[in-house]
This record gives structure tokens, C-alpha cells and sequence, in this order.
């Protein structure tokens, strides 16, 4: 799908979203209420969040989620609709919004595994549990944790999410929309991968059952494969 | 005294006069660094993401795409090479150091009002950041837009360095306010419309200006950004804090709020705000056609955008359109009434949220309705704009394309 075909479902799946937005009760002085924007499309309970462009929020690590916010705010990551939204919110605000997605659990909705496709099992498995050596690709778990559910701070979980999402996301490192702090291991990462290894792994991510616990774990199984400057970031504001 | 001894006075003073001499740079830099903010220079020479003012950032207009040079000291690609009087040359005559003319894209017609001392400030400002080598590209302008050297012929036609001149018959705060706002504020170069020749309309019925798809009200109308009704301190926070009672920046005016604005002295914000109120009241030309619609039409309208308002306003903006504490009340709302209604729509289909500032940092934010058709949309702003009080002509979905 071209990028303008993406943009135009993101945004149709974005706007059906709002559409279903509506608190049903008084507005109050809450956090919830000031971020009503973000819980319109990440969290409400009519959004279908197992399919489509908008992934879950909730549990991933606040550093993570900070990372990504300043990233859309700095033009990293360029989705118009995020870009509107956080251009011009503070560092503190926005690690608030990040800390309070992050302390929340991914419900069980979220947690529906997809549909497996048998076609692409073997290599989007292949990719996750053991990378490619000979392409120089490192497994999915080597920084994203044994159980996929991220490491925290900085790094995201990887379950739980649709398969649109993922592979969109793989597309956009590929193609040099979406940025990381440098070094960017992820660009590099997503440069060795072909479009069907994107589809692999996001098709077996994607089908992947989320563990009871999805909790982020504290530390990653192992000294990182590569240097990624977005996994020493402090990860709050400064 | 001998010689020796004035030798030995030398060696003393000296370091003093150096010391002093740096004392003088880093204080200039420090007023640089706020008047630079108050100038909101990096809105436009810093890049989204990019180098602080290493340039780069496309600046769409009617005219085709300006890139913003880099002002970081780099030698070779910024203005590390420039002196302080070129500095002033560009600022105050719209002119580069090699005597060509700069696009008055940069808003040099305003910035010709600035005194030296400000000017060399920012200056030493800009002169003291780490510099950054970013060649930033050629604009990408319409022919005949496309020729520089036709530039002098504009500047002779429609502009001329100027002088800030105090006017006695008001007080000093008014008069910081009318320097801060016809100068380095550069207010004037998105809330008044310009002319064929993209220069500034002097004319009293000059409406705002078209800015990135929103509409930039006039300050002359009360009716559209005009502070004249308003009270000083209603003023000052909407300026410095980008909310106000049921006042919000929202679109372009947040970034100036977010990058400028919120970084005022509560004086300056004072003076910014005694000026403005103090601006005559003006009726403006309408900035746009708004089509007629039919009786029929607008009864199907209201219709239309009744339950579109009671399904996804009236939890936050109230059943009378009364306002919560999350959102601000649309009855008697100006921004709701505008004539023109560019801004009103673009807030519905965007959301957004007002700028985080010291004052106000945790804005309430309005969620995107992208879904809606332009036809609902209409629909909707039309039930707005004639419900709870208000009473502001209907509008057709053409007006919102």
C-alpha cells in the first residue's frame, strides 16, 4: 500500500474513532479529561484496537511512549494527526501523558491474538525468537524481552498489537519516515528486512497470544545486539 | 607619574576594561536571547526537529516555498562571517551583506522599527550559539517571484526603513507595547492582509491574512481578534499563558504562544496588551464570501447538525452550548460567529490542544472529528453559529473546502 493509501486509512480509521469518542458523563477536572484527544483513538472502549493503524498504549514503557511523543512533537515520526496534537505540549506534559498510558494495563480485548497465516509462520518466528545471522538480523526478543512485552524503560512490547500497525511501522523505518535517536538501530534493522520478512513478523507478532503478565520486563535477556541510541535515553525530561 | 608606573596602571585596567568588556557580551546575549524569543525568530529559522537556528524550514506562501536560512554562526553556511552592521543591514534595511535585497518573506518591514541596541543584542546572541553547517536550499518561488532582482523594485515601492518614534501623548508602557508589536512581534505580517504585491495593506479595512489553512483575525475587530473590550489582565493571559476565560490559541498561534509568546515579561506582556486594547476599532472587510444559503437549506441544516452536536460536543461544550470545565462555552463564543468560519471548522476536524506554558501547562485538549463530511460540518457550524444566543449567518460546505 502506498503511503497515501496508508495516511488515508490511518485517517479513516482515526476519524471513526472520534466518532465514537464521548465520555457519557459530566467533564471533571482529570487527566483523563485534559487527554481526551489521545484516549479518543488509543483507549476508548468502542475502538477496536486489534486491528487497523492506532496501536494500545497502555503498559508500554513511559519512556518509550515519552520517546515517541517527543519524536512526533520533533518531527521524527511524522503522522499529521500526532504531529497536530503534541506540537506545542511541554517535555513535563508530555511524560505525564506518557506515565499515565505506561501504568495502565493492557486489557484483555487488546490482548486477542490475531489470525496466524501458516504461509509465513516459519520465517516471522524465525525473525522474532532467532534473527537472520546471515542477513545480520537480530532477533525480535534480543532487545524487545524473552516475552516480547518490551524492557523498560525505553523499549516497546511487541504483542498485542494488529498487523497493520507493525508493518506499517517496519515500512515507515525502511523508508526513512519514522526515526529513532541515533544510532537508529531499528532503520538499520529494517533495511535488511524484505517486504515479506515485514510481513513475516508482523503476521507472527500480530498472532502472537499475550501473556498473562504483559508487564515490561526490567531488564533485556541479554547485552543488545546493536548500538540503539534510543535504549540509553534517560527517558523523562530533563 | 613614570613611566613604570603608568606601565604597571596598564596591567591593572586592562583585565578590568576585558572583564567588563565580556560582562557587556554575555548580558547583551542574555537580552538577545529573550528578544529573539520575543522576535520568535526560531519559528522560522529553526527546522522542525533541526539545529537551532541552522534555517532549513519550508515556508509555504502564495508566492512558492521559502526556505529559511541558517542565522547559526557557521561561517560558511550561516552568518558566522557577518558583522554586526550587516546583521543590521538585513534587519533594518531588508539587505545582505553582498547589497542584494532579502525577500520580504522575512519580516524585515517590521523589524526596521527595532533600535540598534536590540538588534546588535540579538545579535551577540545568535553570535554565541554553537554554530551548524546546513546548507539550506534555494526558495522554490513562482515566476516572477523567482527574481531577486526584482526585489529592490518591491522595496522601493512599498518599503522604507524606519524608526520606532515614542508618542508622547501615551504612557511608557504603551509605547514598549507599540515597539514590541509593530516591531520585533511582527504581528502585523499574518493579522493584517497584504496586497497584490504581497506587501503589508496600510488601509483601515484590511482584514487578517490566510496562514497555513487557518485565518489570522484581525486586531483591529472586535469582532474577530480585537482586544480592545478585553480586560488587561484577560489580555496578558491570553498572550503569555495561550488561555483566557473561554479563550484558547489554537493552529498557528499556539506556535507562536508555545516558541514566543508564554516567554514575555509580565511587563512586556502588559505593554503588549495596553497597546493592542488601545487600537482603534475598526469595521473590516469581510475575508470571505460566505454563499447564501436557502431557507429550506439552512432549516435541513439545523436539522443536520443538532444530533451531530448532542452526540459529539454536548458532553464537553454543554446541552446549551454553555462550556465545562474541559471546553470553552460556544454560546457567544467569537471564534464561533466569526464571519468568517475558516477557523471554527479547522478546529473540529483537527482537535488539537492549546500550547503548553508556564502558566498553563496541562491545556485541556479537543479530539479530532475527521470523520465528519464537510456537508456535516457545515451542518454543525451552522446549528452553532444560530443556537444559545448567537447569531451568526449559516454556512455552506463550499465555504469549508
Amino acid at each position: 500500500m502506498s503511503h497515501r493509501a496508508q495516511l488515508g486509512m490511518l485517517m479513516l480509521v482515526l476519524s471513526s474513532q472520534a466518532l465514537a469518542f464521548s465520555p457519557n458523563a459530566a467533564p471533571t477536572d482529570s487527566l483523563e479529561q485534559r487527554i481526551a484527544p489521545c484516549l479518543a483513538c488509543h483507549s476508548h472502549p468502542d475502538t477496536d484496537l486489534g486491528s487497523g493503524y492506532v496501536p494500545h498504549l497502555d503498559g508500554k514503557p513511559a519512556g518509550y511512549l515519552y520517546n515517541q511523543l517527543l519524536n512526533y512533537r520533533d518531527h521524527r515520526r511524522n503522522n499529521p494527526g500526532m504531529v497536530n496534537m503534541v506540537r506545542n505540549l511541554s517535555d513535563e506534559y508530555l511524560w505525564e501523558m506518557a506515565s499515565y498510558f505506561s501504568a495502565r494495563t493492557m486489557s484483555s480485548r487488546e490482548r486477542k491474538p490475531g489470525e496466524i497465516d501458516e504461509k509465513l509462520f516459519e520465517r516471522g518466528q524465525m525473525l522474532a525468537t532467532d534473527g537472520d545471522q546471515q542477513e545480520k538480523i537480530p532477533a525480535c526478543q534480543s532487545c524487545h524481552g524473552e516475552r516480547l512485552t518490551g524492557v523498560r524503560p525505553n523499549t516497546p512490547g511487541l504483542v498485542g498489537l494488529p498487523i497493520d500497525y507493525l508493518s506499517a511501522q517496519l515500512g515507515a523505518w525502511r523508508e526513512g519516515t519514522r526515526h529513532a535517536a541515533a544510532p537508529d538501530c531499528m532503520r538499520k534493522i529494517a533495511e535488511r528486512l524484505t517486504p515479506r520478512d515485514i510481513e513475516a513478523v508482523a503476521s507472527w507478532l500480530a498472532s502472537h497470544p499475550v501473556p498473562d503478565n504483559p508487564q515490561a520486563a526490567t531488564m533485556p535477556p541479554a547485552d543488545p545486539p546493536m548500538d540503539c541510541g534510543s535504549v540509553t535515553l534517560l527517558g523523562e525530561p530533563r | 607619574m613614570s613611566s613604570r608606573h603608568r606601565g604597571v596602571r596598564a596591567w591593572i585596567v586592562l583585565p578590568l576594561l576585558l572583564s567588563t568588556g565580556t560582562a557587556f557580551a554575555e548580558s547583551a546575549a542574555e537580552q538577545g536571547e529573550y528578544l529573539s524569543r520575543v522576535g520568535n525568530c526560531a519559528g522560522c529559522h529553526t527546522a522542525p526537529g533541526g539545529a537551532e537556528y541552522a534555517g532549513g524550514r519550508a515556508i509555504e506562501s502564495e508566492y512558492g516555498t521559502f526556505y529559511a536560512p541558517n542565522i547559526s554562526p557557521d561561517p560558511a553556511t550561516g552568518i558566522g562571517d557577518w558583522s554586526a552592521d550587516d546583521f543590521w543591514g538585513a534587519l533594518h534595511q531588508g539587505e545582505r551583506p553582498d547589497g542584494s535585497a532579502l525577500y520580504p518573506a522575512c519580516p524585515y518591514p517590521s523589524y526596521t522599527k527595532v533600535r540598534r541596541e536590540d538588534v546588535d543584542a540579538i545579535f551577540a546572541y545568535l553570535q554565541s550559539l554553537p554554530a551548524h553547517r546546513n546548507e539550506t536550499r534555494e526558495h522554490r518561488l513562482d515566476f516572477p517571484f523567482s527574481m531577486r532582482s526584482l526585489i529592490p523594485i518591491w522595496q522601493a515601492l512599498f518599503f522604507e526603513p524606519g524608526a520606532f518614534e515614542a508618542d508622547q501623548q501615551h504612557g511608557a508602557a504603551w509605547n514598549r507595547g507599540a515597539y514590541l508589536v509593530n516591531g520585533l512581534g511582527h504581528c502585523d505580517a499574518c493579522h493584517t492582509d497584504r496586497n497584490a504585491f504581497g506587501a503589508i495593506r496600510a488601509d483601515a479595512s484590511a482584514p487578517g491574512q490566510r496562514i497555513r489553512g487557518w485565518y489570522a483575525p484581525s486586531l483591529h475587530a472586535n469582532d474577530e481578534a480585537g482586544l480592545q473590550k478585553w480586560s488587561i489582565e484577560n489580555a496578558v493571559a491570553l498572550l503569555r499563558a495561550g488561555k483566557s476565560g473561554d479563550a484558547s490559541m489554537m493552529g498557528p498561534m499556539a506556535d507562536v504562544v508555545f516558541g514566543s509568546l508564554q516567554h514575555l515579561s509580565v511587563e512586556d506582556a502588559q505593554a503588549m496588551a495596553t497597546y493592542l486594547r488601545s487600537l482603534p476599532e475598526r469595521q473590516v472587510e469581510s475575508s470571505m464570501h460566505l454563499i447564501q444559503l436557502s431557507e429550506k437549506n439552512v432549516t435541513t441544516a439545523m436539522e443536520t447538525g443538532k444530533p451531530v452536536y448532542d452526540e459529539r460536543c454536548s458532553d464537553c461544550h454543554g446541552d446549551a452550548g454553555e462550556g465545562s470545565v474541559a471546553a470553552p462555552a460556544l454560546a457567544g463564543n467569537r471564534t464561533v460567529t466569526a464571519s468568517n468560519p475558516t477557523n471554527l471548522a479547522k478546529v473540529i476536524r483537527q482537535g488539537g490542544f492549546p500550547p503548553s506554558t508556564h502558566d498553563h501547562p496541562r491545556p485541556f485538549g479537543m479530539p479530532p472529528f475527521q470523520d465528519l463530511t464537510d456537508r456535516e460540518i457545515a451542518a454543525l457550524i451552522t446549528y452553532i453559529r444560530a443556537s444559545w444566543g448567537n447569531e451568526a449567518a449559516p454556512v455552506s460546505a463550499a465555504n469549508l473546502r
